[in-house]
């Protein structure tokens, strides 16, 4: 009997029979067909958050996102009327890419009072419009007003940047993101400013590293060390208090106790010198009221955090007072672009500070233990030798998510059936 | 040689040319290059001196912090970095960390 009380069909995946108990499988991870079918059905259809409104914080503010399985860079700019529009990063002259630094395939950002082709010199406002043509007179039927760069839709939640590359979306974000995550609507991201972004090339699925951050049912075996040995229980397990779904949307909560009544052996001795660690700053500075209702929809007691995995692939999890965020991009079926956010007050004093650049140490330590293991778990299932693997009610979130990913591809090529038919 | 950190912290500049580093990918390429003797060396220098160090660096303002202090700060934040190899890993290196990358890419400064 576990810690937690489970909902009445005597299981989280019971809750949701949609779901099944059967085993799943992992072919939508190693397949290059399947892949093929997520570029249309998920990545170009998705809304999909690309950054924070603090990522662009001025007039001409601007970034640049490659979003590589969908072969499409976006260019994500605040123009003169403060607001912040999306545009394929593609010259209407040539089609040569329009902006870029260094090297046309690395993402950039910057400020500047217009966007200038490096090819022929074109130029466009912020706002998109074309404003120059080099030797205009020599074009045939050139309609300027009508030629300015094509638009992505962009829409902001709670300061989140999300495009969709579908010309017609068929939802708002809103209706996207439905309410389980409209339930953080007055959660005060803006206040969580002093950010430590990581970047890393990973050699798994998108999918498998996500799955790595949607249960806990490893931590006691992949992540023995996040306990002092003397304290170190290996058969100790990990059962999460809460786990909910809301369309393709998912959260789990776990509880936690505040850091300082605990006895000292649990913590390592820079813990407790610095008051941070493992779960972030012991203590965090009063960001205002939270909206306790959409971060602890369970009533855990005592809550520790909530991590909602936002379809297709944005993961917040947030602390109460600081939030960590990650952002898988596929590059191929075997291999993505991942990366993460560490957000938190920022610090008043050094001591602040120090606390941030230690739990940020921490998580690094941790992470690369969940991105070392991939490699070998995309080579175990590439080898094909298995095509069916149980999972546990601890990992409801696991057999959601690949199932919400095959929902939409069987739903994009029926669509695509059903037309041809 | 002219003092790197704050003269109440000279029994640490043996290791300030090492360790105060502005970034940390550069504390990061430093642990994982070090051998264990030497981190243990640098933690068991700096243990002691820990929280003095933190409470002399946090009677400043962050924003205005000397140049001593800062790299006395850089010190604590190395600190941090080699503590997880002595405290958590026995090793520089996370365990079964295999060939994972992690690079910050952004940070404040200091």
């Amino acid at each position: 009997m576990g810690k937690w009380p489970k909902p009445a069909e005597g299981s989280w995946t019971e809750h949701y029979p949609e779901l099944g108990t059967g085993r799943i499988s992992f072919e939508d991870s190693v397949s290059p067909e399947f892949y093929a079918l997520e570029r249309e059905a998920i990545f170009k259809r998705a809304w999909l958050n690309v950054g924070r409104i603090e990522d662009v914080p001025r007039t001409g503010s601007y970034f640049t996102k490659e979003i590589h399985i969908a072969n499409a860079s976006v260019i994500v700019v605040r123009g003169r009327d403060d607001e912040i529009r999306a545009f394929h990063n593609v010259c209407r002259h040539r089609g040569n890419k329009l902006v870029w630094t260094d090297l046309p395939s690395e993402e950039t950002s910057g400020v500047c009072r217009q966007f200038t082709c490096k090819y022929h010199g074109w130029r466009y406002d912020l706002e998109g419009k074309l404003t120059f043509v080099q030797q205009q007179s020599e074009f045939f039927d050139l309609d300027v007003d009508n030629i300015g760069l094509a638009p992505v839709h962009c829409e902001i939640w709670n300061g989140f940047i999300f495009i969709n590359l579908d010309p017609e979306p068929t939802q708002t974000l809103r209706d996207f993101l439905g309410p389980m995550i409209m339930a953080l609507d007055d959660y005060p991201f803006a206040k969580l400013t002093e950010r430590y972004d990581f970047m890393a090339d990973n050699n798994s699925n998108w999918k498998l590293f996500a799955d790595a951050f949607q249960e806990y049912y490893h931590v006691p075996s992949l992540h023995p060390q996040q306990v002092p040995v003397a304290v170190r229980n290996p058969e100790g397990g990990f059962e999460c208090a809460h786990f909910q779904i809301d369309g393709p949307h998912r959260l789990v909560s776990t509880a936690g106790v505040r850091r300082w009544t605990l006895p000292a052996e649990y913590m390592y001795p820079i813990e407790r010198a610095t008051r941070s660690g493992l779960v972030g700053p012991w203590e965090t500075p009063d960001i205002g009221p939270l909206p306790m209702a959409g971060l602890n929809p369970g009533n855990v007691d005592p809550w520790g955090i909530t991590n909602y995995q936002i379809f297709p692939n944005l993961e917040i999890l947030i602390y109460g007072g600081w939030y960590l965020l990650y952002r898988y991009w596929p590059t191929s079926p075997s291999s993505h672009k991942f990366e993460a956010t560490l957000a938190y007050h920022p610090a008043r004093t050094v001591r602040e500070r120090i606390e941030h650049e230690v739990s940020g140490v921490v998580f690094k330590e941790f992470a690369l233990q969940d991105a070392g293991m991939l490699g070998g778990t995309q080579a175990a299932l590439e080898s094909g030798v298995l095509d069916a693997f149980p999972l546990s009610d601890q990992e409801i979130l696991v057999r959601h998510f690949h199932k919400v990913v095959g929902d939409w591809v069987a739903q994009y090529d029926g669509a695509l059936v059903g037309a041809r038919a | 040689m002219t003092a790197m950190l704050p003269q109440d912290f000279s029994d640490l500049e043996p290791f300030a040319s090492d360790w105060c580093l502005a970034t940390e990918t550069e504390r990061w390429d430093k642990r994982i290059s070090t051998p264990m003797p030497e981190l243990l060396d640098m933690y068991d220098a700096v243990t002691p001196r820990l929280e003095a160090a933190i409470e002399f660096c946090d009677a400043h303002l962050l924003a205005e912090l000397p140049p001593d202090v800062e790299r006395l700060l850089q010190l604590v934040y190395s600190y941090a970095m080699v503590a997880m190899a002595v405290e958590v890993f026995g090793q520089p290196k996370p365990t079964d960390s295999a060939d994972a990358v992690l690079i910050r890419v952004k940070e404040p400064m200091p």
